[in-house]
């Protein structure tokens, strides 16, 4: 199982970006532990200064805007 | 050739007259309607093949341990051609201050950031020409930069929260962006999706009230009350105007077209666009949570204060 962070301060993007995971994630059947981190200080300590940013399994995997579709398909 | 489309489309199937201000505002709203999204996609995706590796945490790099003059010249520089998104400027100043950059710095970036960007620029040329264009940039480089300069001597540090200090980042290990053809036509495509689905309202907006000012705004009224460079009083008019109305730069860009077809004065435009592109209530709410009010309260002074001097400059000049 993969452990997912959505990192962002909650804003419309951060939103969409965790909609969009979850949906393609379902689309997969792989199985996630979604997780939105909003606090701004967990946010930085992941170093990383634009969001939403995506974590999996403690390595970010994008940062700045929503992600692209095909990306995220690329992850599971 | 927007030109040539908008007259076939107004006058020729729509049958409207030229003359008429119905005819005039809809030929306008056509021809500023297909002339700005062509370029708008045109140019975001040209850009987004090129600035595939360029993010904020890179900037942060580049900046971090240069001499002042240095850093705050790549930080205005990269700041310009480095999107964010606004509800990114909170990480992102806390980033800035973390890596030991100097807040002024950090505020030259905060300012260049919204109120130049290649889209605008772009843009900029096409429809108002060149010479206008670079007046724009290059007054806006100057802005920023003096206007960094003049929030260090307020020592804004002394405003910043607390809690900011104490935030420690941790080493980005970001993946690797994709550099390959296809990578990077991946991201410019998505790039365009993102960038235009984010402003097309305002743009939109912005053509539609540029209409509505030239084919209904007599030109005697603007002269009287807008126009004419004399009139002193029309650029802090244009500054506060500017002040509630958010929009991003590219949606002002048709307005200000109409405004100066209808003999506004160069300097009064020039100000509105930097107004409404780079003084804005929600940015200020947004930065809030890492700085307070005093410090906000001087950086909106020093702009909007700045901007009125562009203005006025410009308006003497020509």
């Amino acid at each position: 199982m993969k452990n997912v962070k959505v990192l962002g301060t909650g804003c419309a993007n951060c939103k969409a970006t965790v909609k969009l995971v979850e949906l393609i994630a379902q689309e997969k059947g792989a199985t996630i532990q979604l997780e939105k981190v909003e606090d701004i200080a967990d946010i930085m300590a992941y170093g990383v200064m634009s969001t939403p940013a995506v974590v999996i399994d403690d390595k970010v995997v994008h940062a700045g805007g929503i992600p692209d579709k095909k990306i995220v398909e690329s992850w599971f | 050739m927007f030109d040539q489309l908008a007259t076939l489309i107004a006058y020729h199937w729509f049958g409207l007259d030229p003359l008429s201000h119905i005819g005039s505002a809809i030929h306008f709203f056509i021809m500023d309607i297909t002339k700005i999204f062509f370029m708008l996609i045109l140019i975001i995706y040209l850009m987004g093949l090129f600035r595939a590796m360029m993010s904020p945490e890179r900037v942060r790099d580049y900046v971090r341990g240069k001499p002042k003059w240095l850093a705050r010249t790549l930080a205005i520089l990269l700041g310009a051609i480095t999107p964010f998104c606004s509800c990114s400027s909170v990480p992102l100043f806390i980033g800035f201050v973390e890596a030991g950059i100097p807040l002024g710095v950090t505020f030259s970036f905060l300012i260049a950031s919204p109120m130049i960007n290649e889209v605008a620029v772009v843009i900029l040329i096409g429809v108002l020409g060149w010479k206008l264009a670079a007046l724009y940039v290059g007054a806006g480089l100057v802005v920023a930069y003096v206007g960094g300069v003049i929030m260090e001597r307020f020592k804004p540090e002394q405003w910043v929260e607390d809690y900011v200090w104490k935030i420690q980042m941790g080493d980005a290990n970001l993946a690797q962006p994709d550099i390959s053809l296809v990578g990077r036509h991946r991201f410019a495509v998505h790039e365009v999706k993102e960038i235009v689905g984010r402003i097309w309202r305002w743009v939109f907006i912005g053509i539609a009230l540029g209409a509505l000012f030239h084919g209904f705004v007599p030109e005697a009224w603007v002269v009287e009350h807008l126009g004419g460079s004399d009139n002193w009083l029309a650029v802090p008019g244009a500054v506060l105007l500017g002040v509630p109305l958010y929009a991003n730069a590219t949606g002002v860009i048709p307005l200000a077209e109409a405004m100066l077809v209808k003999g506004v004065a160069i300097g009064t435009t020039l100000a509105l666009m930097m107004s409404v592109a780079a003084l804005s209530l929600p940015e200020m709410i947004i930065l809030r949570k890492v700085i307070r009010w005093p410090a906000l309260a001087i950086y909106a002074g020093v702009l909007a204060v700045s901007f009125i001097l562009v203005g006025w400059g410009f308006n003497l000049i020509t």
